[in-house]
């Protein structure tokens, strides 16, 4: 159902990010690094609450005529960023939570590999195959 | 208005992208203008449109009117459309959107190039582009770059043009056609410009290929001046394609370290590592410029070792580089395009020709002589092709070489482990050339040593060696004697090389061993010296020659000192048999060779007639190997008593026992002593006898001693001391005497010592009587007995001495005062061995007793051994039973 997954490192890098390869990959790396402007305007928004208040999942972003983009950021400013097809009527707002909480799950996996140093680009295979589920659905 | 900009913003950009959308397809943005087509399209679009809405009709600037006019005209639609960008990219900036902002100035760049105008474009693409390399987005950065490569084409701008051209073409993102482009678009570049010699382009490296690592040949890049030296580099090209570059260039940096020992040819040889292979570290990606900021940790290993036996106290890793990790990074610092790279010339350089470079990893070597001793650091490595320059600015780690400068040098030593005196012994010369060439004629002028002469061979072979210690070939040299020198004619070898040639040397005894403690016999010769080191332990005495050299490299004369030391020490003695007496020679061979002893010899040196020598030993020859033994024996024999004293001189010949046959002949060894006193004029005898009423000695039951000391011939000239007294025409002579028992058999009980008066005639007999008590069974020896002269002197306090000391069995009566009568003086002439009461005392004269000279006292009962048997048979025996 997605067509782009992006995991945004704190520094603004993109640490894994795929898309459905029948699209230009490109359009899909310009949309979401636009769309970390939202982000970041999200976090600093929020910044101002308390932490146990900040809630991870930050909703949808902004539109687009054929995409909506939805962000999520983990405690250690490490953001998802999701790109879905807009005709697809059926999602929900709960199905993107839990996509999300899907990819956080699997990043955490990610993180907790001893050899996995935090900043490289995600090579996992888990976590690749994890993300094909997501963005299969689409057909 | 602002507040609200936030949520109309996306409107905003939404509304730019479409009427872009609309413009590109009505070709109002074209090159040429809208064609026919394109003209069609518009006017079915506008009349799409429709009728504007009722509420919108009156107002002048309606969107409908406004996208009606935008439509209608090329240039209506520019100003429309750049004044919604313009707008958009506002108002996100004011929101803080700077992506967003930077995407939308994209799109405009992308407009204003289709307009023709690139350098407006410009502006917008190197923000954006900026935006994209301090985030790191890869792919965005190539699009980016490849729509900035063309409007710096466009802009003439060949600099950045090339730079650009040159990051795409090693840009992975691309496929394989653009980035040949791109490479294939610098090399017409340079191709095309090889012909003016205008200035050069020089560009950053790291987007063209990168430097792994870097060998050298040798590998501890030590070279000596007129070596050759090589220098491996791997390049790693990032091209697609093969890269033919038409120069590869390392300058270097030239400095010598003045009065370091450090770069001294010893130190570098020794301590340079032998790994010489520089690995240089890969590459990190330039983006994200983040991660990139911070430099790599540099790791050493420390060692601290105790100071007293250098034994490892800790070990640890030093990071040496803290204050740079640590330091606080600013923001934005370093990440823009790298400043322009000055490419440094200097009049040292390697040098490489003509490269072609191929995709991945190349080997490039380079090649040079050493000219100057010194350090050499490469800086910068350079590939030009045409006016086109890639460069490494800064070579790091540090690739360094070393050119040193050798004196030549001359090192003589023996061939074993040390020369032995008296045989032919060989020595090895060895010439370091240094950085001189030896030619044809150069020589060696050795000046002889009358001691050491060297033993010249009909044909002498010299091995010559390369600096690396190969061995490059043979040559013959030729030695010639003469009186004074001896000249060995050197080959002709070319510097840095070693010659090795051997020579024999024989040092000839100067003087003949002497017995005892010999002081050092200084001979006033300019280049001798004769030094007898004082035996200590069983050391070989050593002699040292010091032979002059010439060498034709220098002025100044090479001064060798060799050291031979003597295989033999020999030892003399003489041994009684009553009144016959033998000499013994025992030669001792203390090196590690074997010998041959012959002709073994002892002469008389003093010529006198009165005495013989008859030799003892059969064997002509004898064959003694290392650390043995060997004794000759002579019997002593004269015709005129008493005889008189000898000197004797001892000779032996001898050679290595492995050598069959000497190629010269060697002079006998040699040892003088001196034999004085040795004629016989006391002989002791002892007997024990066994108590009254019992066969055999019993322990524990008292034996008597019965001692007789026999005066064997007259007045001799040796009698003539203190202890001689004259009554009535008889001399009579003052011995002492002592039974001691050392090794505990006998207890000797009662007196065992005292002073007799002996009349100087022959067989004057004195006997003396005392009781022992024997302490063990069996064959018991006899105990000690020894006699000394006794030198009285005049001491009013007789109580001094011992009270054990005086006679009181004797059969014949001491006069206790004639001490009185006897010079004070005789206390200062040479010491006496022996002091019966205790020495301590000063200021009073004591009597004094000397030794008597071995050969004057004969033991005549020395060997024999009397029976003792157990006092009784039954035995207490403890037994303790617990």
């Amino acid at each position: 159902m997605a067509v782009c997954v992006a995991v945004i490192a704190k520094e603004n890098y993109p640490l894994y990010i795929r898309s459905v390869p029948t699209e230009n990959e490109l359009k899909f790396h310009y949309m979401v690094h636009t769309s970390l402007d939202v982000v970041d305007e999200k976090i600093s928004a929020m910044g101002k609450a308390l932490v146990d208040q900040r809630e991870l999942y930050l909703g949808l972003l902004y539109p687009t005529e054929d995409y909506k983009v939805y962000g999520y950021v983990t405690n250690s400013k490490v953001k998802f960023v999701m790109v879905v097809d807009s005709s697809n009527p059926a999602l929900r707002d709960n199905e993107i939570r839990s996509m999300f909480r899907k990819l956080h799950n699997s990043y955490t996996d990610v993180m907790c590999n001893p050899f996995y140093n935090p900043g490289d680009r995600i090579q996992s295979r888990a976590f690749d195959s994890m993300v094909t589920s997501m963005m299969i659905q689409v057909c | 208005m602002d507040s609200n900009i936030a949520h109309t913003v996306g409107l905003w950009s939404y509304a730019t992208e479409k009427l872009k959308a609309l413009g590109y397809l009505c070709g109002l943005v074209s090159e040429k203008g809208p064609d026919s087509e394109d003209l069609n399209r518009t006017v079915d679009l506008l009349a799409g449109l429709g009728a504007e809405r009722p509420e919108t009709a009156n107002t002048a600037q309606s969107p409908y009117k406004k996208l009606k006019e935008a439509l209608s005209s090329v240039e209506a639609f520019e100003k429309h459309y750049l004044d919604l960008s313009h707008a958009t990219i506002e108002m996100y900036t004011s929101i803080g959107r700077i992506r967003s902002a930077k995407f939308v100035g994209k799109d405009l760049a992308e407009f204003y190039m289709r307009k023709k105008s690139p350098q407006k474009a410009e502006s917008y693409l190197q923000g954006a582009l900026k935006n994209y390399l301090a985030e790191g987005w890869a792919l965005p950065i190539t699009h980016t770059q490849k729509q900035l490569a063309e409007c710096q084409k466009h802009l003439g701008q060949i600099e950045n043009y090339l730079q650009t051209s040159s990051l795409l073409a090693g840009d992975h993102h691309l496929t394989e056609e653009e980035r040949t482009y791109f490479c294939q678009e610098i090399l017409n570049f340079a191709s095309q410009h090889t012909d003016s010699p205008g200035h050069k382009v020089v560009l950053p490296m790291h987007s063209f290929a990168h430097l792994r690592d870097l060998r050298f040949t040798p590998a501890n890049a030590v070279v000596h001046v007129g070596g050759i030296l090589s220098v491996e580099i791997t390049v790693c090209s990032q091209m697609p394609i093969p890269v033919r570059v038409e120069q590869i260039t390392i300058s270097v940096h030239f400095s010598v370290e003045k009065n370091s020992y450090r770069k001294t040819a010893e130190w570098l040889t020794k301590h340079k590592t032998s790994n010489g292979i520089i690995s240089f570290p890969a590459e990190t990606l330039p983006f994200p410029a983040s991660q990139n900021s911070l430099p790599a940790l540099e790791l050493y290993e420390m060692f601290e070792r105790s100071p007293s036996d250098n034994s490892l106290n800790t070990t640890g890793i030093i990071c040496k580089n803290v204050h740079m990790l640590l330091r606080r990074q600013e923001s934005g610092a370093a990440l823009d395009s790298p400043s322009g790279v000055a490419l440094e010339d200097g009049p040292h350089v390697l040098q490489c020709g003509d490269v072609t470079l191929a995709p991945g990893a190349n080997t490039v070597t380079f090649r040079t002589q050493a000219k100057e001793p010194g350090t050499y650091t490469l800086r910068q490595l350079c590939a030009s092709a045409g006016p086109v320059c890639f460069v490494l600015p800064h070579l790091y780690p540090l690739a360094q070489y070393d050119v040193y400068s050798q004196e030549p040098q001359l090192h003589v030593e023996p061939l074993a482990d040390s020369l032995l005196a008296g045989i032919p012994q060989k020595v090895k010369f060895t010439v370091t050339t240094g950085h001189y060439t030896v030619k044809n004629g150069d020589s060696l002028q050795l000046s002889n040593v009358e001691a050491m002469p060297v033993l010249c061979h009909a044909e002498n072979r010299a091995v010559i060696y390369s600096n690396a210690r190969e061995k490059a070939s043979e040559a013959s040299l030729r030695v010639q004697s003469s009186d004074k020198v001896t000249s060995i004619s050197l080959p002709a070898v070319p510097a840095y090389h070693v010659i090795e040639f051997e020579l024999e040397v024989l040092s000839l005894p100067s003087a003949p061993a002497t017995a005892g403690e010999s002081s050092a016999l200084g001979v006033t010769e300019a280049q001798r010296k004769h030094k007898d080191t004082p035996k200590a332990g069983h050391c070989m005495a050593t002699t040292d020659h010091k032979v002059s050299i010439e060498c034709p490299w220098s002025i100044y004369s090479t001064v060798i000192a060799l050291t031979f030391s003597m295989p033999f020490r020999t030892t003399h003695a003489l041994l009684s048999s009553g009144t016959r007496k033998y000499i013994q020679v025992c030669v001792q061979n203390l090196s590690d060779l074997d010998f041959r002893l012959s002709d073994s010899a002892l002469a008389d040196v003093g010529g006198s007639a009165d005495l013989q020598l008859r030799p003892l030993n059969l064997e002509s020859q004898q064959h003694i190997c290392s650390r043995q033994s060997v004794f000759f024996v002579w019997e002593l024999t004269w015709t005129r008593e008493p005889p008189p004293p000898l000197h004797a001189r001892f000779s032996v010949g001898f050679r290595p026992a492995s050598q069959e046959r000497l190629t010269v002949s060697l002079k006998p060894y040699t040892y003088e002593f001196q034999v004085e006193n040795f004629f016989t004029l006391y002989n002791v005898r002892a007997e024990i006898l066994p108590p009254a009423g019992m066969e055999l000695c019993r322990t524990g039951a008292l034996c008597a001693l019965e001692v007789a000391i026999t005066r064997l011939s007259d007045l001799l000239e040796v009698d003539r001391d203190e202890a001689l007294t004259e009554s009535d025409e008889h001399f009579s002579t003052k011995l002492m005497y002592e039974v001691v028992d050392n090794s505990s058999n006998w207890a000797v009980c009662g007196k065992s010592s005292g002073v007799i008066s002996m009349p100087v005639v022959p067989q004057a007999t004195h006997r003396v009587h005392m009781e022992v008590m024997p302490l063990f069974a069996g064959y018991l020896p006899l105990p000690d007995i020894r006699l000394f002269k006794y030198l009285p002197h005049h001491s009013a306090h007789s109580s001094q001495l011992d009270a054990d000391s005086w006679i009181e069995n004797d059969s014949l009566s001491v006069d206790k005062h004639v001490d009185d009568q006897l010079d004070s003086s005789s206390i200062k002439s040479r010491g006496s061995v022996h002091s019966a009461a205790s020495s301590e005392h000063k200021g009073l004269p004591m009597p004094r007793l000397q030794a008597l000279p071995p050969g004057q006292v004969f033991n005549s009962s020395a060997g024999m051994q009397i029976l003792v048997i157990p006092s009784k048979d039954d035995h207490v025996l403890e037994v303790s039973v617990t």
